[in-house]
């Protein structure tokens, strides 16, 4: 086991799985670069296969009717729900929000355990808490599992314009950032219903935390050109992938965004989104963002540099950045200079013990493990505003956060069946990057469980 | 974050809090001060016009369309303040702390930022800079040593982690209800043997088993709960409560942070009876419940409530409002002289707003803040206007807001 190994499966893995370190060590880079081929690793579908977006838009749209026509009808609702019939009214939407939520966050979890392409995984969280869409609005719980593998998975080593457009299309980022209903003043339906009119949430946050980054130099004037630009997309059951281009919603007339004219029309706003995924602004805002994440929370100015000269060169190709990242010196020191989040602490915990999801009690298993990422503040799917969730240690590493995840660490250690051997754990999950002091600690341990715990509150576990 | 106090289904028994022995007894310090500060951080921009609606102006009925909120409406009854403003009616408790003169509501209020971004606005809030990102840590957290309070135990976040506006150089430390058992004293001494030379996390340690320490001593603890908490999203009674607690406690904390959020209210609003009605009732309760908890050292207490802008006049395409400029504040408690409004109000006609569409910002929110800090915990002049809030010179700090 070679530290460079270590580094490999750590800072830019998700934590040893039995074995790793050693099978990285041979060639790092190598064992990391080859991750990107073969598409991005895809979660266990549950038996009948996904729903896929047309058909969840189509059962948001029953929800709401239903919930409107069941509204008079609330007291044989709550008859029937205290003797655990059936409620009138047929299916009841709201748990099919909260069940597919919870497939889907279970299964993003278990992949994250189990992957042997860590990398590859690494890089789908990355952007897609970059495009974060968050089940914290409600309408969007359907959605947001669909919208990582079939907007942010297929794109991991694409191209950035690939994944923007992904994105922007996809149903659970029209609900989140309510561009569905946003309609031109001018537009023919706007001149129908005054009430209509214009959002703005998309527009900005398109340009604000997608691309061009907050101090890009754009005004509200371009937040409401883009705005104009983005009325008529929105959500249509009848196709597969649940978008639609209503023209009648549609803002008509050019618009001036950042000094430049697009025509209205489904043409305009593509040229737009184009011309943000290309702008040097947006190299810069994903360069730095990409540092930050695999390198450290203050990157070196030349890595976060040579980043965006790899997206300026390759027109934001996804692959050419991931491989630039690794191959940056930078990114090989021996400090482990990144806090873990929450999801990246459990998820190095549970690949030290081999976990496969095969044994009788994985689903129990799982939902624990969803239970204790709620309690340390990160969701999955569920990030608290468009910014997603934070990437630097100030986030995470207050006290409050730091004695819950000592406390989980505990009861996980204790939970573990006495067949583990705990010294080979350490040796073989950390490699060159276990401590002395961490040893030393571990041998004082009065029960193997505590000595786990020891092992995960350690610094060189809480850090990647 | 807000995802752990979501899930507080019960909080853990009095008992299963362990009887601190060495090395993790902490004594008290001795607090310079019997007063106390709390700062709630409104994340998400707070629709200041369906706070404190100013249901006298000529123009509001109009341009708040159907977000307006009626005085003799059914089912949307303003509280009346002074016959121009008045609160949600949602805000049942805070009425009853203004009829008290022990409230004071601000308007046409803002931070130095200009522009709309949640981001950058909570930035300025909370670092008290003149532009986003100028300085790189909270003004609070700069206060502390002036009000003699940066001992590490003296300043609390009701988080897992103190946010931007507790963070900076002096110590400070973070509390939430307990949800998970305690571990035991020999393990938690292992730990901290394992975090020898690591600054980052023993003292983030140390801040953690400190409160957990007062949280332990108290006769009435802020974990021991009898009732079950209802699970919901935006349930902020515990927090307040842990916070009025600890703040009461007489070697406890002085100053205490919260974090309210969910108030981005770009879809379906409902400022009368819907989303943003139930999500300032909570506030209401939780404002209700920290007074409680405070007990007689309400009268010595003073809380900010400050958002990072304002939002549209008029409503969007979707029944709600974007981001805007000039928003409402709040200052209430029993050390608070209260009983009035402060604005500088210019009408909502469009030539009186920002852009044709915001209110405009007519006073800096820093001067609310530094009025509470000079005038309630003794910060002077100079610190104000170099360490706490530099370049902030122009801004004088309000008088009045404190009884003398």
């Amino acid at each position: 086991m070679s530290l460079e190994g270590a580094i490999a499966v750590h800072r830019f893995g998700l934590g040893a799985r039995p074995g790793e370190i050693a099978r990285a060590s041979g060639n790092p880079k190598a064992w990391l670069i080859g991750q990107l081929s073969g598409g991005a690793p895809m979660p266990a579908a549950p038996q009948g296969g996904w729903a896929g977006a047309g058909k969840l838009v189509s059962e948001e749209e029953d929800y709401k009717a239903e919930k409107v026509r069941t509204k008079g009808d609330k007291i044989a609702r709550k008859d029937a729900k205290s003797k655990g019939e059936p409620l009138p009214g047929g299916k009841d939407a709201g748990n099919l929000r909260k069940q597919t939520f919870n497939d889907e966050m279970g299964a993003r979890l278990a992949l994250g355990i189990t992957t042997d392409r860590p990398f590859a995984e690494r890089l789908v969280r990355f952007w897609s808490n970059h495009f974060t869409v968050s089940g914290a609005k409600k309408k969007t719980l359907l959605f947001v599992g669909d919208y990582e593998r079939e907007a942010i998975r297929p794109h991991i080593t694409g191209t950035f314009e690939d994944m923007l457009f992904a994105v922007c299309m996809h149903p659970a980022m029209q609900i989140y950032l309510d561009n569905w209903h946003s309609t031109g003043p001018n537009s023919a339906a706007g001149q129908k219903n005054s009430k209509k009119g214009l959002n703005e949430n998309l527009g900005r946050e398109l340009m604000e935390l997608y691309t061009l980054g907050v101090d890009a130099g754009y005004t509200q004037a371009d937040v409401i050109a883009m705005a104009k630009l983005l009325t008529g997309w929105g959500l249509y059951d009848g196709h597969a992938n649940g978008f639609g281009f209503y023209e009648d919603r549609h803002e008509p007339g050019p618009v001036t965004l950042r000094g430049k004219t697009y025509q209205p029309g489904w043409d305009g706003a593509v040229a737009a989104i184009k011309d943000l995924a290309h702008d040097p602004a947006t190299a810069r805002h994903i360069a730095r963002k990409f540092a930050t994440h695999f390198i450290s929370d203050d990157p070196p100015a030349e890595s976060v540099k040579r980043l965006e000269a790899v997206f300026n060169d390759t027109g934001g190709n996804l692959r050419a950045l991931s491989e630039a990242v690794v191959k940056d010196q930078a990114a090989w020191g021996a400090d482990l200079k990144k806090f873990r989040t929450p999801v990246e602490y459990v998820t190095a915990a549970m690949r030290l013990t081999g976990w496969n999801g095969q044994g009788e009690h994985s689903d129990k298993q799982m939902k624990r493990l969803m239970g204790a990422v709620r309690l340390m503040g990160e969701v999955p799917f569920e990030a608290p505003s468009p910014k997603g969730w934070p990437d630097t240690a100030d986030a995470w590493n207050g006290s409050d956060g730091l004695l819950g995840r000592i406390q989980w660490a505990k009861e996980f250690g204790d939970a573990l069946p006495q067949t583990f051997n705990v010294g080979d754990m350490a040796n073989d999950g950390l490699g060159p990057l276990l401590r002395a002091n961490t040893k030393t600690v571990m041998a004082k341990a009065n029960s193997k469980g505590e000595a786990v715990a020891l092992l995960l509150a350690s610094p060189e576990f809480q850090r990647r | 974050m807000t995802t752990r106090r979501t899930i507080l289904k019960t909080m853990a028994s009095a008992a299963a809090l362990s009887v601190w022995d060495a090395p993790f007894r902490f004594s008290f310090a001795s607090v310079p001060t019997e007063r106390r500060l709390v700062v709630v951080v409104i994340r998400g921009a707070l629709d200041g016009l369906a706070a404190v609606p100013p249901h006298g102006d000529p123009d509001y009925a109009s341009v708040r369309a159907q977000l307006a909120l009626d005085k003799n409406g059914s089912a949307a009854n303003v509280h009346d303040l002074d016959g121009f403003f008045g609160l949600n009616p949602s805000f049942t408790n805070l009425k009853a702390m203004y009829d008290a003169k022990e409230a004071v509501l601000f308007h046409n209020i803002c931070s130095p930022y200009r522009d709309r971004s949640h981001f950058e606005g909570q930035n300025c809030l909370e670092t008290g800079g003149n532009s986003p990102h100028a300085l790189n840590d909270g003004w609070l957290n700069r206060a502390l040593a002036p009000m003699g309070l940066a001992n590490g135990t003296s300043a609390v976040a009701i988080e897992q982690t103190p946010p931007l506006l507790l963070s900076g150089s002096a110590r400070a430390t973070s509390w939430m209800p307990a949800v998970m058992p305690e571990p035991d004293n020999a393990f938690l001494t292992k730990v901290r043997a394992l975090y020898a030379g690591d600054p980052e996390l023993s003292s983030s340690l140390d801040g953690a088993l400190n409160m957990q320490a007062q949280a332990a001593s108290m006769n009435d603890d802020p974990n021991a709960k009898s009732g079950k908490f209802k699970a919901s999203y935006g349930n902020l009674t515990p927090l307040f409560e842990g916070a009025g607690k600890l703040l009461a406690h007489a070697g406890g904390p002085r100053v205490a942070v919260l974090d309210a959020s969910g108030w981005d209210t770009h879809v379906a609003e409902g400022a009368g009876d819907g989303q943003l009605a139930r999500r300032l009732q909570s506030l209401d309760q939780g404002l209700e419940t920290l007074k409680t908890a405070l007990g007689p050292a309400w009268k010595n207490t003073a809380i900010v409530m400050a958002t990072e802008f304002g939002r549209t006049v008029r409503p969007n395409g979707s029944g709600g409002t974007d981001h805007g400029t000039g928003a409402a504040a709040f200052l209430l408690g029993g050390a608070v002289a209260g009983g009035k409004v402060q604005a500088e109000w210019v009408g909502l006609k469009p030539s009186a707003l920002k852009d044709g569409r915001d209110q405009p910002a007519r006073t800096d929110l820093r001067a609310l803040f530094k009025g509470v800090l000079a005038d309630h915990m003794g910060v002077s002049q100079t610190a104000l206007n170099t360490t706490v809030f530099p370049e902030s010179g122009n801004v004088a700090p309000m008088k009045g807001l404190i009884r003398a």
